[in-house]
């Protein structure tokens, strides 16, 4: 029976009210009196020296308040990079600094040259127009394996070279690795790209500086994923603002996707030229600036390789990997090539052997960093396509090659140094099969056949790593930050109570499903409890929302902070009721005295936490308030199949989704229909990118794909029909170590899809006689068409 | 600057713009209806989209001066007299057809354009519409579910255990 | 954008009249143009909104049986009062662009601005159309000059289309996958004298007659007519969207949907 309330209900959302009336407060809603805009004079080429910016003539246009250079900011810190990786032979990454504006050269199209503050937008565009730029322009690099070779043009001088790092990983399986391989009965091999996508919230990037000279406080408000993330490393490593001087506030975020975590020059920006220009400065992001300007993700291009024995059990896994990282390390870029995806290479499989190599590179391109999925999308693709062709070379069902190798036992210790705590894959390859009726497949493939058209189906296994974890261990693997969550609950004299929370809602629905937990723990209505986010000066220090961590991390952080509340409110009551504390029982918002009809309300106790006088005073302060911090011991372990048919037109080379079907375990659920929300959206951006989406540069650093005009975006009719669509979540293997048993589903169908379409494809273009091995994404009408003319 | 003078949400609206100034700035700035979003410039997310003279237009890409003397109906003008939501944004909420809410306000917009001129679309035919508003979080299905809905036309319950 | 004027006129004469001023620059639906004026690309000193002129909206039947649309019409207008008596052109009209840019877009913008993906180029090429201005009537044969390039002059107004109406038309688009415009199109009108076909999307000479596909038409309007034939991909766009060689594959393949479909 679906439940009306509490966890497990599929709640409608609180936040939809005010998203649906216009009554949403995003950043750009915001204006404050007297604000000056600030417009970037960015790069149009890709690498050039700077010989000189004469900013004279602009500074006398109308409405100018100042223009800034790079110049403005040499005694101040660049942008931080929140990871360092450790190269194969123990040597730091090459980090090169990250100005706020570019000081000395220019490295790719898009990097901000010149801020001009003026009175109007418009004014500030004008006159960055009569700025005089002298660059002289340099061969660009953008191919990565052209960018590590000995004569190819250096992204950064004072660096040895474009390479970042080369990580080996687990370095001591090497050896066992590639001797594995020269035993192996069969050896089935792969190149691919893992194609750069741009991630798209709907809502532009806006940053807000703010300065009250009579507090010396700074404010910033942004579109961001994790405001007390940006305040600390904006505070401490590019501006030098202490924390108490500096508030960030991420109000009403539109979507994010990864790229909102990352901090960027136009914040730091912002919020030195309120205070250097004494007025408010104001930066809303075109979509076009958008596009050179956002951090973008993926990029990989792979060589793996899969071992089998004669039994067909895989024995080992060999992966070489290059990262671009573009001209600069984003935020968290190290990170998402490495600790993010050589950690999930094991996938679903029981494979003993596993090496991986990644070389991280700097272009002359945009940074790129993590996107929904980070790394894990890569290492999934990768997999779970040498897997389907180990099973075409092999002749043997792909779905029996698979469960073959499936884990089965947990825990599951990895050859590529994580535990799996728990999970069942042949539950959820029973549960898409089921679902996606494959059985009935070849009926319906005859049925595309005698409508001209070639239909495959596709099946993909993927696991996730979330809620990343624990601080301890992440601190050792190179993470500048911990990554903790926190919340303070408040309870207020009459009951209510407001959940202060380190993470960051935008688009999740926390305001709705955390509410869910706390009323369920309590037993009280869930419109007695707010949930706050997003601004520094409200909630405890927290991290934020990405990788799928919010419930696992910040739920458990609310939890714990809820017991707290339960276990002081239990003393109080145990005083009221004069019972002894053990007796006391909580249960839908009154605590009762075991055994017998004595009980007290929520909200008697909660007034007598403020309203002391009938209160152990000697034995316990007053108040309900109570913050815990929870660290978790370990990640949680998403996993699913996804099964995906489709038609693919040989006339025009175009791919049709015809069905899908996912089956996922997340654990336990709090709100089935947030989940499955969360779900839908991911699986968009996977087809987006397995069919559609694609960032791409020409030879001398030029974006190709700079608007929706040329990049793709997934629209309602690019995606399956409701009567074919199905995502499941039945399956569920709770997570052994968070109390509440969940695991994350934000990026899982990002991860899951992309291989699952192009399985399909393949199987398609097979099934017409075309000896086609592998697509890369995007599979374009082009890219198929011109596949099947071999 | 010129005078320009419209009404917005039944009410007569007027303010001071330059030749530039574009409806979607005009809403946002002058008359502070922040609910019109803008999210792209080559006309393409349909984030701003909003009615003018009852048919759905791209306030992104009409000038505040074309406007002059229209009909103009935004986000802010569709709950009911009484402020509660309308049927058509009731049903976004029950079918979960938003996420961030950032395109919301286009969407609901386009959708009430398109039950206006077809008041029971196919499925096709709504995604069809939909062609012109770009949704980067929901994946449109709940989208789609919520206008099918709103049509009158039966559509699978929520998740439901 | 840059700033500039803008003026409303609410006829020909007027808005012809201040097409005079120095860089003034007509203002159809703006769906192009505006977004152009974003980028910082044009720089008009005025813009001559034509949407208030009602004398150049509209679409009826002339004397002669030829369907006239005048030139400030919106795509939306088209769609649905040509639906009855040229569907083909309904159905072009109906998928240009999305609802929202169809309520603002114009027929005479999309021509004048003959942007080579562009759909409405097609159907006026594929029909003989006459394309009338302010000041002289134009054959779509002399109209079209290659991309973002017409016959017109500096302030001429495109105020109607004349199409000759076929016997049976269709327009097949094959869409580019992001902007949505004719990655390559494909007009066929069945006339009683014979068959025209013209492509869009294409060619980077813009809008072009496929004159072999014309003559095996006439002969037999049917899609097999089209087999064997080819066009070159030497000349057509060679993009991230597609090839050339591409795009002249579809140019076979939307024309034989075409000639299915065309009724």
């Amino acid at each position: 029976m679906p439940k009306d309330s509490g966890i497990g209900a599929s709640s409608k959302r609180r936040e939809d009210v005010r998203f649906l009336t216009g009554q949403g407060n995003y950043t750009d809603d915001i204006n404050i009196h007297g604000q000056a805009h600030v417009h970037f004079l960015r790069s149009d080429i890709a690498h050039g020296t700077i010989n000189r910016i004469d900013t004279s003539a602009a500074e006398t246009m109308p409405g100018v308040v100042r223009i800034f250079t790079g110049a403005d900011f040499e005694a101040l810190g660049g942008m931080p990079c929140g990871w360092q990786v450790t190269d194969k032979h123990g040597e730091p990454m090459q980090e090169p600094k990250h100005p706020i504006l570019a000081h000395g050269k220019v490295r790719h199209v898009g990097e901000p040259i010149a801020a001009v503050v003026a009175d109007t937008l418009e004014q500030a565009r004008d006159a960055a127009e009569a700025i005089v730029l002298d660059i002289a322009e340099l061969p660009a690099v953008v191919d990565m394996k052209a960018a590590v070779k000995a004569d190819a043009p250096k992204v950064h001088d004072d660096l040895p070279s474009n390479l970042c790092y080369d990580w080996g990983f687990v370095e001591e399986n090497k050896a066992a690795t590639d001797e594995a391989f020269e035993k192996a009965a069969h050896v089935t091999t792969l190149e691919l790209v893992n194609n750069r996508l741009v991630a798209n919230p709907m809502e532009p990037r806006v940053a807000v500086g703010e300065y009250a000279r009579g507090t010396d406080e700074h404010t910033l408000y942004t579109t961001s994923q994790n405001p007390h993330v940006i305040r600390l490393l904006m505070g401490a490593f590019v501006l030098g603002i202490p924390e108490h001087k500096l508030r960030v506030v991420a109000p009403d975020v539109g979507g994010g996707f990864g790229t909102k975590i990352f901090h960027y020059q136009e914040e730091a920006f912002c919020t030195f030229a309120a205070k250097a220009c004494n007025r408010p400065v104001k930066w809303t992001s075109s979509r076009s600036e958008a596009f050179m300007s956002d951090a973008h993700g993926r990029d990989h291009v792979t060589k793996i390789e899969l071992a089998l024995d004669a039994d067909n059990n895989f024995t080992a896994l060999r992966t070489d990997t290059y990262a671009n990282m573009g001209a600069y390390l984003s935020t968290f870029a190290p990170s998402v090539p490495t600790w993010l995806h050589g950690t999930l290479m094991a996938g679903n499989y029981k494979t003993p052997l596993i090496y991986v190599n990644v070389k991280a590179v700097f272009t002359n391109t945009v940074p790129v960093d993590a996107y929904r999925g980070a790394g894990r999308p890569e290492a999934t693709f990768q997999l779970e396509r040498v897997i389907d062709k180990a099973a075409q070379e092999l002749g043997v069902d792909p779905v029996a090659l698979r469960r073959q190798n499936f884990i089965t036992e947990f825990p599951y210790a990895t050859p590529v140094a994580v535990e799996y705590d728990t999970g069942d894959y042949h539950a959820t390859m029973d549960k898409v099969l089921e679902l996606s009726d494959r059985a009935g497949f070849e009926a319906r493939r005859k049925d595309s056949e005698a409508r001209g058209k070639l239909r495959g189906f596709g099946i993909n296994c993927f696991i996730e790593a979330c809620g990343i974890a624990p601080s301890n261990l992440v601190g050792q693997l190179g993470a500048r930050a911990g990554l903790y969550e926190s919340a303070t609950v408040r309870v207020n004299a009459t009951g209510g109570l407001v959940v202060m929370t380190g993470s960051h809602s935008h688009g999740q629905g926390h305001e709705t499903s955390f509410a869910q937990v706390v009323a369920d723990m309590i037993g009280i209505d869930e419109n007695m409890i707010e949930i706050v986010h997003g601004d520094t000066s409200k909630t405890p220090m927290g991290m934020g929302t990405y990788g799928s961590r919010s419930i696992a991390v910040g739920g458990s952080a609310m939890v714990r902070a809820t017991e707290k509340i339960i276990a002081k409110a239990k003393k109080i009551a145990s005083h009221l009721l004069e019972a002894s504390e053990g007796d006391i029982e909580l249960k839908d918002g009154a605590f009762s005295v075991a055994g017998t009809d004595k009980s007290v309300a929520w909200g008697d106790v909660t007034l007598a936490a403020y309203v002391p006088h009938n209160y152990p005073l000697e034995d316990m302060e007053p108040g309900l308030e109570e913050t815990a911090f929870y660290d978790p011991s370990n990640f949680t372990y998403p996993a699913g199949a996804y099964t995906c048919e489709v038609e693919v037109d040989p006339e025009t080379g175009v791919v049709s989704i015809e069905r899908f079907a996912s089956a996922d375990d997340f654990g336990n659920v709090i709100n089935p229909m947030i989940v499955e929300g969360q779900v839908h959206g991911g699986i968009a951006q996977g087809i987006g990118q397995a069919l559609l989406e694609n960032c791409a540069y020409d030879e001398n650093g030029q974006l190709l794909t700079a608007s929706y005009m040329d990049y793709t975006m997934p629209r309602a009719d690019d995606l399956p029909g409701m009567a074919d669509y199905i995502v499941d979540h039945s399956c569920q293997t709770p997570c052994t170590h968070n109390p509440l048993g969940v695991k994350g589903c934000g990026e899982a169908g990002a991860i899951g899809s992309p291989p699952t379409v192009i399985n399909a494809i393949i199987d398609a273009l097979r099934s017409g006689g075309h000896q086609v091995d592998h697509i890369d994404m995007p599979a374009t009408p082009a890219k198929v068409w011109a596949a099947m003319q071999g | 600057m010129t005078q320009v003078s419209m009404t917005v949400n039944g009410k007569a609206a007027s303010g001071e713009v330059e030749g530039r100034t574009l409806l979607s700035s005009f809403l946002r700035e002058n008359l502070h209806l922040t609910g019109t979003h803008v999210g792209c410039d080559t006309s393409q997310c349909g984030a701003c989209v909003v009615h003018v003279n009852g048919e759905a237009v791209k306030a992104c890409t009409i000038l505040a001066a074309e406007a002059a003397g229209a009909e103009v109906t935004t986000i802010e003008g569709m709950a009911n007299a009484d402020g509660s939501l309308s049927v058509l944004q009731q049903s976004f909420q029950d079918h979960h057809g938003l996420q961030c809410g950032f395109c919301t306000p286009g969407m609901v917009m386009s959708a009430a354009a398109l039950l206006k001129e077809n008041p029971k679309p196919t499925e096709a035919e709504v995604r069809d519409y939909l062609e012109g508003n770009i949704c980067r979080c929901t994946g449109y299905h709940n989208i789609v579910k919520a206008i099918m809905a709103a049509s009158g036309q039966e559509v699978a319950a929520v998740a439901a255990e | 954008m840059y700033n500039f004027d803008v003026v409303v006129p609410g006829s020909v004469a007027e808005a012809v009249a201040a097409l005079g001023e120095e860089d003034a620059q007509a203002l159809g639906g703006g769906q192009t143009l505006i977004p152009t004026l974003k980028q910082r690309l044009a720089s008009p000193s005025v813009l001559v909104s034509l949407s208030g002129i009602a004398e150049i909206k509209g679409v009826c039947k002339t004397d002669d049986g030829q369907l006239s649309v005048g030139g400030g019409t919106t795509h939306a207008t088209v769609a649905r009062e040509a639906a009855g008596t040229f569907a083909g052109l309904a159905g072009l009209a109906g998928h240009i662009g999305d609802p929202a840019v169809r309520n603002r877009g114009t027929i005479g913008g999309s021509l004048a601005n003959n942007d080579p993906s562009a759909c409405y180029p097609a159907a006026a090429l594929g029909t003989g159309a006459t394309i009338i201005t302010n000041a002289r009537e134009i054959a779509a044969d002399d109209f079209f000059q290659g991309m973002f390039t017409t016959d017109l002059e500096e302030g001429e107004i495109i105020t109607e289309v004349r199409f000759p109406v076929p016997e049976a038309s269709s327009y097949q688009k094959f869409e580019q996958p992001a902007s949505r415009f004719a990655l390559v199109g494909v007009f066929v009108a069945k006339f009683a004298d014979g068959v025209r076909v013209a492509v869009t999307g294409a060619s980077n000479d813009g809008v072009f007659r496929w004159d072999e596909a014309e003559a095996a038409l006439s002969a037999n309007f049917a899609p097999e007519a089209l087999d064997g034939l080819t066009v070159s991909g030497d000349d057509m766009i060679n993009d991230l969207h597609g090839t050339g060689a591409y795009r002249a594959h579809l140019v076979g393949v939307m024309a034989k949907r075409a000639v299915a479909a065309a009724s």
